[in-house]
């Protein structure tokens, strides 16, 4: 186990070495100058040389690098060129909305999945299995931008049951939490209806085993059956899928924050490329890679405490 | 007689009461949602570009020396008056009295300067720079009068004067303007909530207060047409000045629910050609690329008709507007045979797009005139900081499509070979001087007209049309501005009935 570990943690400092160089290579590689960007059409030589050396564009590339890993190392990620303000700053202000998000997108992904998916095991070959297999089927081909859309005029536009978009704040939990059921479903049901599908096969794999066979036959109910035997032991496709899937609704949030316009990390990520906001993007990239590589590391440990035989392997 | 009293004082009291909760509904806050498509990153408009920060807070939080109105007429603001000697060289400015920053620091000839040589120092990042040039020097007379020295004539500098670049910021507040912006205005910034909203609230100090009827104001940033388009359904946002999606304007026109409106703006579209270099240094090629380009077709197809063509680079609004539409009126044939004659015919050329809705649309409609005319146009939709590098900056482009939203920027052709353009014409250059220098209206729009005609001729650019700002507002909120001349939008004139 502690090697385990060891071998993880660098791994983490590894990739996250890695993200940082391609940011940096990427960000510089890209024409764009964000002087320019800033100033506009109408800017002379003399303002934007001035906004250069003030943003410390002028210094060789290197040094810019070591510079900005010497700060990060010590908890310093720099001033956005665009907003004038430490990005540290920046990102804390938008962090609650993304992770809001991406959580409750994870509930609802999982909870429908896995009802989904049982149930569609549960009727293998009848038409509840067609029908969600067809439900799914739909959630996959549906982009998230449309459905957004559909969304947004049936329950707002028309029904006015919902807000078309804004984050309120958890201040007011009951309107936070209703500013995000939109958003939550757009953005989860293409990774729930994947998962369903997984969870749907690996079900109806456990479900030949012989194991399931002697339960029926000491005569438990086809519901204990299902959620206490069957589900426990096809959980590990399920997990790597569901850690995969984070990733996903995490970045997945750029579209979906863009289009109920809510203030989180994915419109804080997009402006910064368009600004060539360098110290913002980098930071926020870092920050993508660090929660994939967590997530991953997460899914690692719940392999060994879903499937006890791999303990003794780790 | 004790009793008397008290039940005197009780009637008395409960007489005030009814006046309160009588007077109650006239003190409710008028507030409205302004929805807004950019969101800026800085709130200083003397420190960075993007049109938002103007549109939200020039003359709204900040104020300048001077203002315009809707057709661009300039009018007094911080300087209620001011003489110009007759040179045309010497500008005396008379003071507001009595004004003070939304910090409760007071306002004075000396804030003007400070903002001035601010604005001209030499490490300022001042985004119309420009437009301090001709300043020779600013002294404050008194705390109420300021005298501004040019070094030459200049006709456009109180209309220049008026813009965000040039507010008046206090010494005290100018640093923190970037997220705490300070001015004088009718509207004081309350917050700030980034990638959400940004709240004004009435400054009830202000010096014509009584007139202005908005108690709170709210700018919602919402960057996808099709959620703007929702929001103002759902009734969630109250006027989108500036709204995205001109497609999306006959079902709001069609709802008593919304008003809708289509004005004009200062920005010119146009086809850009890289005059630098072949084959765009041919004047026969940029003739046929004119004779090629059906204006009626683009407007419909990119603007669904709500715009004005342009036969030059001046807008239609303006006093020295000539309609040069018919200078090369579209033909096909002519643009092929011209094509031919230049021996450009069956070659292909890039068309290098901004990530702009009229930008994008009017390209797709363009390649296929330009193909019907024997051009093979190749479309590439390039994302703004590569535009701004690659075509603005390294003019490494054949053909662009851009707006050139400022006002009084025919300047831009005389800028010479080095500005994207490529468009090196000394005659030009020297009428523009005229022309900027010339302080008799009359004068100068005779020669604007000679500047349009001469742009037309030379066939520099493919003129599209003038970029209509749509406007969609709930129909019992009256004051917003039709048509813009400048990037700001006041809201001391907007009512909510």
């Amino acid at each position: 186990m502690g090697y385990f570990l060891f071998r993880r943690t660098l791994g983490f400092v590894l990739t996250l070495f890695a993200v940082s160089v391609v940011v940096f290579a990427v960000m510089n590689v890209l024409p764009g100058d964000p002087a320019l960007t800033i100033l506009g059409l109408d800017a002379t030589e003399d303002a934007l040389a001035a906004l250069r050396e003030q943003l410390g564009l002028n210094d060789p590339l290197l040094t810019r690098y070591v510079h900005w890993v010497w700060n990060a190392l010590h908890g310093d990620f720099g001033i956005s060129h665009s907003f004038g303000i430490p990005v540290a700053g920046l990102i804390g202000e938008r962090l609650p909305m993304t992770i809001s998000l991406a959580v409750s997108g994870m509930i609802f992904t999982v909870i429908l999945a896995l009802v989904m998916g049982i149930g569609a095991a549960a009727n293998h070959r009848k038409p509840g299995d067609w029908g969600m297999m067809f439900i799914s089927q739909l959630g996959i081909a549906i982009p998230a931008f449309w459905l957004s859309m559909l969304l947004v005029l049936l329950f707002a536009v028309k029904l006015r049951w919902l807000p078309p978009g804004g984050f309120a704040g958890w201040d007011d939990p009951v309107a936070a939490m209703r500013s995000l059921i939109l958003p939550t479903v757009a953005l989860a049901l293409v990774q729930s209806s994947v998962l369903a599908r997984v969870t749907r096969s690996s079900a109806l794999e456990v479900m030949r085993q012989d194991f399931v066979r002697t339960a029926r036959a000491t005569g438990f109910s086809r519901r204990r059956i299902l959620w206490r035997h069957v589900l426990p032991n096809a959980l590990v496709p399920i997990v790597t899928i569901v850690g995969m899937q984070f990733a996903a609704l995490v970045t997945g949030t750029i579209v979906i924050e863009n289009v109920f316009y809510l203030p989180g990390l994915g419109r804080l990520i997009f402006q910064s490329i368009s600004n060539r906001d360098l110290p913002t993007v980098q930071a926020l990239v870092m920050l993508f890679a660090a929660i994939v590589v967590t997530a991953n590391f997460i899914v690692d440990l719940l392999y060994v405490v879903i499937d006890p035989r791999l303990k003794a392997r780790a | 007689m004790s009793y008397l009293s008290l039940s005197a004082a009780r009637v008395a009291a409960s007489l005030a009461m009814g006046a309160l909760l009588g007077a109650a509904p006239a003190l409710a806050e008028t507030s409205i949602i302004i929805g807004l498509q950019q969101e800026p990153t800085s709130l200083d408009p003397t420190a960075d570009a993007t049109a938002s920060i103007d549109g939200m807070l020039e003359t709204n939080v900040y104020e300048s020396l001077t203002t315009v109105d809707e057709s661009g007429e300039v009018l007094p603001a911080l300087a209620k008056s001011w003489e110009i000697s007759e040179d045309g060289l010497t500008y005396t400015f008379k003071l507001e009295e009595g004004v003070t920053y939304h910090d409760g620091t007071t306002f004075d000839s000396a804030d003007v300067v400070y903002a001035f040589t601010r604005a001209m120092a030499e490490g300022s990042t001042n985004p119309s720079k420009g437009i301090f040039k001709p300043i020779a020097s600013v002294t404050a007379v008194d705390p109420s009068t300021v005298e501004i020295k040019l070094t030459e004539k200049d006709a456009f500098f109180l209309f220049n004067l008026a813009q965000g670049d040039a507010a008046i910021v206090a010494e005290e507040s100018a640093d923190a303007n970037n997220t705490t912006p300070i001015g004088t205005g009718p509207f004081k910034f309350d917050s700030w909530t980034r990638g959400d909203k940004l709240v004004l609230v009435k400054n009830p100090d202000w010096r014509d207060a009584a007139d202005v009827s908005l108690d709170k104001v709210t700018f919602r940033f919402i960057a996808d047409a099709a959620a703007a388009s929702a929001a103002m359904m759902a009734e969630e946002v109250d006027a989108f000045p500036g709204f995205p999606a001109p497609e999306l304007m006959p079902q709001f026109e069609a709802d008593p629910r919304f008003k809708t409106e289509i004005g004009s703006t200062e920005g010119e579209v146009i086809l850009a050609m890289n005059n630098s270099k072949p084959p765009f240094n041919d004047l026969k090629v940029r003739q046929a690329v004119s004779y090629a380009i059906n204006r009626d077709e683009i407007i419909d197809g990119a603007m669904y008709g709500m715009a004005v063509p342009i036969g030059s680079f001046y807008p239609p609004h303006g006093p020295a507007y000539e309609d040069l539409t018919g200078t090369y009126p579209h033909d096909t044939a002519k643009a092929k045979e011209l094509f031919t004659e230049a021996g450009v015919e069956g070659t292909t050329m890039t068309l290098r797009v901004p990530p702009f809705p009229y930008a994008m649309r009017s390209a797709e409609i363009i390649q296929a005139e330009l193909s019907a005319a024997g051009i093979d146009a190749k479309v590439e939709n390039v994302e703004w900081g590569f535009w701004l590098e690659e075509v603005y900056k390294k003019k490494n482009y054949d053909m662009t499509i851009i707006a050139h939203t400022s006002p009084n920027d025919m300047g831009n052709f005389a800028k010479g070979p080095d500005y994207f353009y490529g468009y090196d014409n000394p005659e030009f250059t020297a009428l523009w001087d005229s022309i900027r220098t010339e302080s008799d209206p009359e004068k100068r729009n005779a020669l604007l007209k000679q500047g349009q005609e001469e742009l037309a001729q030379q066939a520099v650019h493919g003129f599209l049309f003038q970029l209509p700002r749509l406007s969609v507002i709930k129909a019992n909120i009256d004051g917003f501005w039709t048509s813009s001349p400048v990037l700001y939008q006041p809201l001391a004139g907007v009512t909510v009935n």
